[in-house]
């Protein structure tokens, strides 16, 4: 009887918590979402009142975020963030790989460069803005660093830059998303074809005829939106990439070298006595086994650049649209325009992509650990 | 296997293998340790900057003369940046060690329950803390700042500190959660053959074995806490500003003399950088148990 009720006592001493973060998380959620669907901010009398008088609208303010005319801004924000995680993550890996397979041959003073790539982590990403805002200075910084050793000057404009790559018309979105479905079907199909799994090759090449179907008779039909409208990637934000890869590869360097400190010398040393050279053994042995870290990596990763809202505010400043993102127009929207109802859209739409990369996450993780 | 079960009371990042054989690719070795020093270029160039910028007079920060040594030491850059920045880096120095401390106690308590207790229901809500340490921040920032005048907090250091105890709570029951997960049940049986109940267990088994633990999620959530910028910037007024809004003000003005941002950026930098240096062992196995910055 003794274990019964202390097991009460143990859920009563949870209990705060789970009220806080029901409240905190779940029930703001829920009011954020309702917020959303309201025209708060329309009216400016009522704008800052603590109970304000609010009429639903529907999905109207999503509607204007993803099709009104005024809103080419939110769109750009979001293409914005799509190159943005692109960049910062094969920057953060790639990096963060080369790094850790370094820091793994023996080197001498391994601690004191673990020290050194890591530390940036240990900074805020306001302190981090500062400085790079310093060392991107078009006429100084990183841009005359090349006179000191006698090389010409280097004239890149950085956060400055207002040039635009890689356009393409957001009216043609439907195609590009369902062209890449296809292709990604078209890779898993290959996969099924050369591990001779039947059924999955049957029903994943389907699906990738589908999808190509789709993208060449149906999605063209779409219209997302009235009128030709460009985005693309905007060449400014490169020095914030720069700057985050420096702030987080050290990061993925940690995470990786623990997962190669995990792998047991044994298995490299068997790959050895078969022949195998030191850069075979890496890719055919180790690389393999660092598979689950990678995709850890780019789910934190990944939901970091998406949220992604100090580094910029810090290096470009709030107000530059031309690095803007969804999580920092959210706050000038909400919070210097008193747009409540569309922040909170913004802000769901933030929720959901995030959502969409951690739930799975989450879910994979924890089901594999109550099984024990 | 992932990061979130990782375990916590081993550092995973120390050398563990016995050096191998590597002295016949000695030939190759130098490469080796070009390229280390080209990545340590990357990432201490800037440090570099920000020391030699605060250090120089104002008249004497020239965008051609950006790496040279300054002429003559110019020290009041700090005096003036200290001046200024004094009265946020004790609003940041409360906010951090008031919300660590809360957090940090309420989720060891968490941790203990959800590691070694059975309850129904626990598989569900385990996952539902958990999603609170991802979601962006904004999606419960409005509700937030109604919440917080509606109760006459908005704008006060009391307001920010509550907010970062709740929102710390995922990340420090995880820690907990994983760290108490390593204490062996047996342990736990016996005090209970001995009619140790719930909290006496707490007191005599986990919490002296837990001084790791709270290391690890003190400077953690330390470093967390000092570092952030949404909910400051948003719920806070001019006199219970934290450093990193005061900074971004300063820094974000427009024809800003350089020297005050980087010895101000110094400042900011040095109480989670000290942590790191001296207590780094501890701040990887936080950043290895799941921890996520932003």
């Amino acid at each position: 009887m003794r274990i019964r009720k202390d097991n009460i006592i143990a859920f009563l001493m949870l209990l705060p918590s789970l009220i806080l973060l029901g409240i905190f998380v779940y029930g703001f959620i829920g009011q954020t979402v309702y917020v959303s669907l309201t025209d708060w901010g329309q009216n400016a009398a009522q704008a800052l009142a603590i109970n304000p008088e609010l009429a639903f609208v529907g999905l109207a303010n999503y509607r204007d975020l993803f099709t009104g005319a005024l809103e080419t801004r939110f769109r750009q924000d979001l293409v914005n963030t799509f190159f943005f995680t692109i960049f910062f993550l094969a920057g953060c890996l790639g990096l963060g790989l080369g790094l850790a397979i370094l820091l793994d041959q023996n080197v001498r003073g391994e601690a004191v460069f673990r020290t050194i790539f890591l530390f940036p982590f240990a900074l805020a990403f306001i302190v981090t803005g500062t400085i790079w805002r310093w060392m991107l200075q078009p006429q100084g910084g990183l841009n005359v660093l090349p006179t000191s050793i006698g090389l010409p000057q280097l004239d890149l404009l950085w956060l400055a830059s207002r040039e635009q790559i890689w356009q393409f018309n957001w009216q043609n979105l439907p195609i590009y998303i369902g062209a890449t479905a296809t292709l990604v079907m078209l890779l898993l199909t290959y996969r099924a074809w050369r591990q001779r799994r039947q059924r999955a090759l049957w029903v994943r090449g389907g699906l990738a005829v589908l999808f190509a179907a789709l993208s060449l008779f149906v999605l063209p039909q779409v219209s997302i939106l009235p009128f030709p409208e460009t985005h693309g990637f905007n060449v400014a934000f490169i020095g914030i990439i720069l700057a985050a890869v420096w702030q987080l590869s050290g990061y993925t360097m940690a995470l990786y070298l623990a997962g190669l400190r995990g792998i047991p010398e044994a298995l490299r040393e068997a790959a050895r006595v078969d022949g195998a050279s030191e850069p075979q053994v890496y890719w055919h042995v180790v690389l393999p086994m660092l598979g689950p870290i990678t995709l850890s990596a780019m789910i934190i990763l990944g939901h970091i650049s998406l949220k992604i809202f100090d580094l910029v505010f810090a290096m470009a400043g709030a107000d530059n649209a031309t690095t803007d993102v969804p999580a920092l127009l959210m706050y000038l929207r909400s919070f210097r325009a008193n747009q409540f109802a569309e922040g909170a859209a913004i802000a769901v739409v933030l929720l959901i992509l995030v959502a969409m990369v951690i739930v799975p996450y989450l879910w994979q993780s924890l089901r594999g650990e109550t099984k024990r | 296997m992932s990061d979130l079960s990782a375990p916590t009371q081993t550092s995973e990042i120390e050398q563990t293998n016995p050096p191998q054989g590597s002295s016949q690719r000695g030939r190759w070795r130098w490469v080796v340790y070009v390229l280390l020093g080209f990545a340590v270029l990357f990432y201490l160039l800037p440090v570099y900057l920000v020391v030699i910028t605060s250090l120089k007079a104002p008249a004497d920060i020239q965008l051609a003369t950006t790496w040279q040594l300054p002429e003559t030491w110019h020290w009041q850059s700090y005096a003036v940046a200290w001046e200024t920045f004094a009265p946020k880096l004790l609003n940041s120095l409360i906010l951090a060690i008031t919300a660590t401390a809360g957090a940090a106690l309420l989720g060891s308590l968490n941790g203990y329950v959800l590691a070694k207790w059975r309850f129904p229901g626990a598989n569900i809500v385990f996952p539902l803390i958990l999603f609170g340490m991802f979601i962006p921040y904004q999606s419960v920032l409005i509700p937030l700042f109604q919440f917080l005048r509606s109760i006459g907090l908005y704008g006060s250091l009391a307001g920010l500190i509550l907010t970062h105890i709740v929102y710390g709570l995922p990340i420090t029951t995880l820690i907990f959660r994983n760290f108490y997960a390593e204490i062996p049940d047996e342990m736990l049986e016996a005090a209970k053959m001995d009619g140790a109940g719930f909290f006496a267990i707490y007191a005599q088994i986990i919490f002296p074995l837990s001084v790791s633990g709270f290391v690890v999620v003190l400077i953690w959530q330390f470093t967390q806490v000092w570092n952030e910028f949404l909910f400051a910037v948003t719920l806070t007024r001019q006199s219970s500003q934290p450093i990193t809004v005061a900074l971004a003000n300063l820094a974000g003005g427009q024809a800003v003399d350089w020297n005050l941002p980087m010895a101000g950026s110094i400042l900011a930098a040095l109480p989670t950088l000290l942590i790191y240096i001296v207590l780094g062992r501890y701040f990887i196995r936080g950043l290895l148990a799941g921890s996520v910055k932003g």
